[in-house]
């Protein structure tokens, strides 16, 4: 089956999530769906597999006008989709599952589902247990239980986002090796990652999403140079700024060792200076925002050990690493950093540690209104801050941390933000490093890691490179390793 | 804009109140009773005279006391439906001062009420410990815990604490004349109980609008990891937002015995601490709206067994309108809001 | 002699524990699919004396019995629409149906106190009801008692040998997973919501018709909560749910045995105490007492543990 998609367009509130892209999949091969984060990929994904609804454009499946109203629909016209965390029910088991989602009724054939099953995983080289429950599965089996499942039900198209994102290994060979092997039985995929090895390996032809639109196709074999040209756009410009002393160590991170459970990193080492800003580069999940979450004492270490300011923090909480004066300001800002149904005036009143037992309300609400004019703040005391713009909310975080702080920690400070309050931002936390702050935070915007940090990490699969200054990085040296050659 | 929402917004809100009539008017005409004639006889059993409307005053004591203390738990977003035995508990500890402790006759009564807060908050407390602690969810903790003090006070009446003139009536014997509170003359109202359950409403109005601490339970009900983040202290808010409910529940029922009874009884509670969740339910969690529905419910609640003798109907009457209008309420505000979202979609 | 007094007991306990089976299974389903009933209390209050008063005016004992499952049924359909098209909470919801529900079976009850009325007939079943031991404990009671084992057992086949039953428990496990294979997550909620209510309904019937016959003021009061615990303590599958109410059972007649030997304990405590004992188990299966269990004894953390439907409570939109 071959795919066109047509001028297709999707609004989420204000953003623009994919504007006008037109593509075409080829039968019964492999193309790769490139772009950093925020790009529209998934977007597009959820949109041909019926997830989402497209405001706008035409999908033609075989030259037929097509459209899907949920995913049900889209299976049935043949075009499924492996999700990035698999849409799968932990709580049944590898069978239950597997047998899910047919349109059987009546009693569940088990002995034949189970024989398919077995089918299946003996030509893929796959070894489920179909007794297992699903809960006890690695990432990378539940993808192959999706895989065989669709398949199952007759998919012509299957798309993966980001499949190789918390998988081992040998689990990736094997999923190449299927997809290669699908893709040689006429089944097309569609292979959306960020990860220009990856893409390189695998596909016979890419195209690349910047800011919603197509910023072009390319037929194997690629040049990885194009490749992060298209993805980031026109080269890095450096700006030279004044260097500022550093201070004093600040953070020691020695040998420490983090276990989630998508991901392990082990011989974490970090060293932070005071009035040091430190910039974290990587895809979303490659580590990054555990290290970050590890020095502000939210993700227990699992080994190693972490002094800051001196002091031993290893085993501190939260509240004890905030006592040295290190601050997290969350991305998820309504659901970790902000209190919805909570005015502005309520969350002054709420951190000020002025305040008494009885809450001076007159204080509050002078505090916000002066912090809501000094941080340009669209909104007025009374205004519930999940009523307030993403740009403001993230003014609010800013403004309400305290005056002196030894550590802040950021993650993707100006996510969603216009060029104008980006600035701002980097201007108000750059005056904080001149007060001896050092700064750890992330981003998925190339030019900003580059433009203020002095020293960058690149994360990939849970390592992280040596920390590079700021002033020997190339657009093209991050990307490469961004996409997975920490050298 | 904003006016025309008021005025779509109208017939809404009068909904709950219509709804109730309209559907238990048909609940008596099925029962064969005339809608008209109960209802009146609801109000006027409240009003017939100002002893009977002194009794709205003794029922609205416990249901204030329990509804402030409600207010509490639903703040930090808990379900204190322990709030039975809280009161259970408080007026056992009551009964255990006055009959265990020989107090001096002006003490008694300053430090009974003393006991039955400390039993009602000890009771919560360890609804709070169930859950923060051993991760039994605070509805059937509290549950459990409200059959363990029924079980308890059974325990007491109908064992150490048996009445010595045992068949003429279940409970123990009566307190002595120190220990219970001064009657209005005339009535079976006394003021103290009276006074303090006022008080007890307008602090906590004031508690969860002008303090700190007020104002972390919000947060921690709202949002607990983003309040844990600000340095609030979850754990320990939780439990004692639960202990505060029990105080003021437990200080129901010190008072159930100490200025209604006079002595301990068998479900001493009656139900009050249930029927204060449907007041806070609907006064949307908020404290100024209290006294008002607290009053209602009372009425109802007094005005009720005049159902019985005089139209030979069950005095339930009362718990279906205070339970029909809270339903309704909720339903109907639910079905506002899909409106106003449904209309928010077609305008942005 | 001995063994004889054993056996009648054991089956008392299988008869009388039929209406927290009906209640404990219909929750369970109800559960499963991702919605809390609360209004358990009530509404086996309202249908038990529905049920009554149906069987006595028309005469007839199943007209009883579907009048009770309607109730029910009608009951979890308010909450079932509270919570998923009005978006309420549904433990709010729920109790306030609990009080409601408990105040019109009052009302409405009152004509039918302590009247002697129909009641099911006992029915040995032919053949098993002659098997030694196994066929006076199971086999000899009235019908409804034969409907509990169906229930569970039928239960049990739902859940694991059917696709609507795989479909149902995906619904309540997770939602979007549900929707992304085709299944219209509101309706299954809504279906087996009213199922669920339905069969509370019948353990409401059941008092009032086989095992606390008739009707009076608070007649069942107590046993929605109990029956609420059990499913909990029976980790929502059904066959454990089914356990927990024959354990329930047996801790009553255990405490009207052991009350002559306990002379000083006043009756009422043994009345209340296994309501308290039921939900104390709770806080040991909850809690980390199970962790702390010795390796060896894994198995008895397998039997003793149980994960809520990880939906369950969530809302749903598929948008």
């Amino acid at each position: 089956m071959f795919i066109e998609l047509e001028n297709i367009h999707k609004h989420f509130g204000r953003v623009h999530a994919n504007a006008g892209i037109s593509l075409t999949v080829p039968e019964g091969r492999i193309m790769g769906l490139l772009g950093e984060n925020g790009a529209g990929k998934t977007t597009l994904a959820k949109i041909l597999s019926g997830y989402q609804t497209h405001d706008a454009g035409t999908i033609y499946l075989d030259g037929k006008q097509a459209s899907f109203r949920s995913p049900a629909e889209a299976i049935r016209a043949g075009i499924g989709m492996l999700h990035q965390d698999p849409l799968d029910v932990p709580a049944l088991s590898v069978l239950e599952n597997f047998e899910l989602g047919g349109l059987q009724s009546g009693l569940r054939k088990s002995r034949a589902s189970a024989a398919r099953l077995q089918e299946l995983c003996k030509r893929f080289g796959f070894s489920l247990d179909a007794d297992a429950a699903v809960s006890s599965l690695t990432i990378g089996e539940r993808q192959q239980l999706e895989i065989v499942r669709l398949l199952d039900q007759g998919v012509q198209v299957l798309i993966l986002d980001e499949p190789t994102t918390g998988i081992s290994s040998p689990q990736k060979v094997l999923l190449f090796r299927t997809l290669h092997r699908l893709a040689s039985e006429g089944i097309s995929i569609i292979f959306v990652s960020h990860k220009l090895d990856e893409v390189e390996q695998l596909c016979s032809s890419v195209t690349v999403l910047r800011r919603g639109q197509v910023a072009g196709s390319l037929e194997s074999p690629f040049s990885p140079a194009d490749l992060v040209l298209l993805m980031f756009g026109k080269a890095l410009d450096i700006t030279e700024r004044p260097d500022v002393p550093l201070g004093d160590s600040l953070v020691e991170l020695r040998d420490g060792t983090i276990r989630t459970y998508r991901l392990t990193m082990d011989h974490l080492t970090l060293e932070l200076r005071a009035g040091e800003v430190v910039g974290l580069a990587g895809l979303e999940g490659s580590g990054q925002q555990l290290l970050m979450r590890a020095c502000a004492g939210i993700q227990p270490l699992a080994g190693g050990t972490l002094a800051i300011a001196g002091q031993d923090m290893t085993r501190k909480n939260y509240r004890e690493f905030a006592r040295l004066g290190v601050r997290f300001v969350p991305a998820a800002r309504l659901e970790e950093g902000l209190i919805s149904g909570m005015s502005i005036r309520e969350h002054y009143a709420l951190i000020d540690p002025n305040q008494g037992n009885v809450i001076a309300w007159g204080n509050a609400q002078t505090q916000a209104a002066e912090k809501i004019s000094e941080y340009n703040i669209v909104g007025s005391p009374d205004s519930l801050v999940q009523a307030l713009s993403g740009g403001n909310q993230q003014r609010l975080l800013l403004a309400m941390l305290p005056e002196k702080l030894a550590l802040l920690i950021l993650e993707h400070p100006t996510r969603g933000l216009d060029i104008g309050s980006s600035r701002w931002i980097w201007e108000h936390l750059l005056e904080r490093r001149l007060q001896g702050t050092a700064i750890l935070f992330t981003s998925t915007d190339l030019d900003e890691l580059v433009k203020y940090s002095d020293r960058v990490i690149v994360f990939s699969g849970g390592m992280m490179s040596a920390p590079t200054p700021a002033s020997q990085v190339t657009s093209e040296s991050l990307g490469y390793m961004i996409g997975g050659n920490l050298r | 804009m904003r006016a025309r929402t008021r005025l779509t917004n109208l017939p809404l809100g009068a909904a709950p109140v219509v709804l109730t009539l309209v559907s238990s008017s048909l609940i008596l005409l099925a029962a064969g009773a005339n809608p008209f004639e109960a209802f009146a006889n609801i109000i006027g059993g409240a009003f017939e005279s100002w002893r009977k409307f002194a009794d709205v005053l003794v029922a609205l004591v416990p249901l204030m006391l329990c509804a402030a203390g409600m207010l509490i738990t639903f703040a930090a977003a808990l379900w204190n439906i322990g709030i039975e035995g809280q009161i259970i508990m408080g007026a056992l500890f009551t009964t255990a001062a006055v009959r265990w402790f020989p107090l001096p006759s002006a003490l008694i009564l300053p430090i009974t009420i003393l006991a039955g807060m400390l039993g009602g908050a000890l009771w919560g407390l360890l609804v709070g410990l169930m859950r923060t602690h051993g991760h039994v969810n605070e509805i059937f903790g509290g549950l459990g815990l409200n059959y363990i003090a029924i079980a308890l006070t059974n325990y007491f009446i109908f064992g150490p604490w048996k009445s010595v003139d045992g068949a003429t009536m279940s409970g123990t014997d009566p307190f002595p004349a120190a220990a219970t509170m001064p009657l209005i003359a005339g009535t079976r109202a006394s003021w103290p109980p009276l006074i303090i359950a006022l008080l007890a409403i307008a602090g906590v109005y004031l508690v969860l609008n002008y303090t700190r601490w007020g104002l972390h339970l919000k947060a921690i009900g709202l949002n607990a990891q983003a309040a844990g983040r600000m340095g609030i202290r979850t754990t320990a808010n939780i439990l004692l937002a639960f202990a505060a409910c029990g105080a003021l529940a437990g200080l129901a029922g010190s008072f159930q015995t100490t200025a209604v009874y006079y002595r301990l009884i068998p479900s001493i509670s009656s139900g009050y601490g249930y029927l204060s969740q449907l007041v806070v339910l609907l006064s949307l969690l908020r404290a100024e709206w209290v006294p008002l529905i607290v009053l209602f419910f009372s009425i109802i609640s007094v005005g009720s067994p005049r159902l019985e003798l005089r139209m030979q109907l069950d005095s339930s009457l009362g718990g279906i309108l205070q339970g029909s209008i809270v339903l309704f309420f909720l339903l109907t505000r639910g079905l506002q809001q899909r409106l106003s979202q449904r209309r928010e979609r077609k305008h942005g | 002699m001995a063994n004889s007094l054993l056996v009648e007991t054991i089956a008392s306990v299988i008869a009388s524990a039929a209406p927290l089976v009906f209640a404990g299974v219909g929750e369970t389903i109800t559960e499963k699919v991702g919605i809390t009933n609360l209004s358990l209390d009530g509404s086996i209050l309202l249908s038990a004396m529905a049920g009554f008063a149906a069987a006595m005016l028309s005469g007839s004992l199943l007209v009883g019995v579907i009048t009770a499952m309607l109730v029910g049924a009608l009951v979890a359909g308010i909450v079932a629409t509270g919570s998923i098209a009005l978006r309420q909470d549904q433990v709010a919801v729920g109790f306030v149906l609990t009080v409601l529900c408990t105040a019109l079976s009052s009302f409405l009850g009152k004509p039918y106190v302590r009247v002697p009325g129909p009641s099911m007939p006992h029915l040995p079943i032919p053949y098993l009801a002659d098997i030694p031991v196994i066929g006076p404990i199971f086999f000899n009671h009235d019908l409804l008692v034969y409907l509990s084992y169906v229930v569970i057992f039928g239960t049990v086949f739902l859940f694991n040998r059917t696709q609507l039953g795989l479909r149902l428990r995906a619904v309540g496990e997770r939602p979007e997973a549900a929707f992304a294979r085709g299944i219209n997550v509101n309706r299954y909620r809504y279906l087996f919501t009213c199922l669920g209510g339905a069969l509370v309904g019948l353990g409401g019937a059941t008092f009032s018709l086989s095992v606390k016959l008739g009707w009076s003021y608070q007649h069942t009061a107590g046993f929605g909560w109990i029956a609420l615990a059990i499913v909990i303590f029976g980790g929502w599958n059904p066959l454990r749910v089914a356990l927990g109410a024959y354990l329930f059972g047996a801790l009553n007649s255990l405490a009207s045995i052991l009350q002559p030997a306990f002379p000083t304990v006043p009756t009422q405590v043994f009345q209340t105490a296994p309501f308290a004992f039921m939900i104390l188990t709770l806080l040991i299966m909850n809690g980390d007492v199970l962790e702390r269990l010795p390796r060896g004894s894994r198995w008895l953390r397998k039997l003793l543990q149980g994960q809520a439907p990880a939906g369950l409570g969530k809302r749903f939109q598929s948008d």
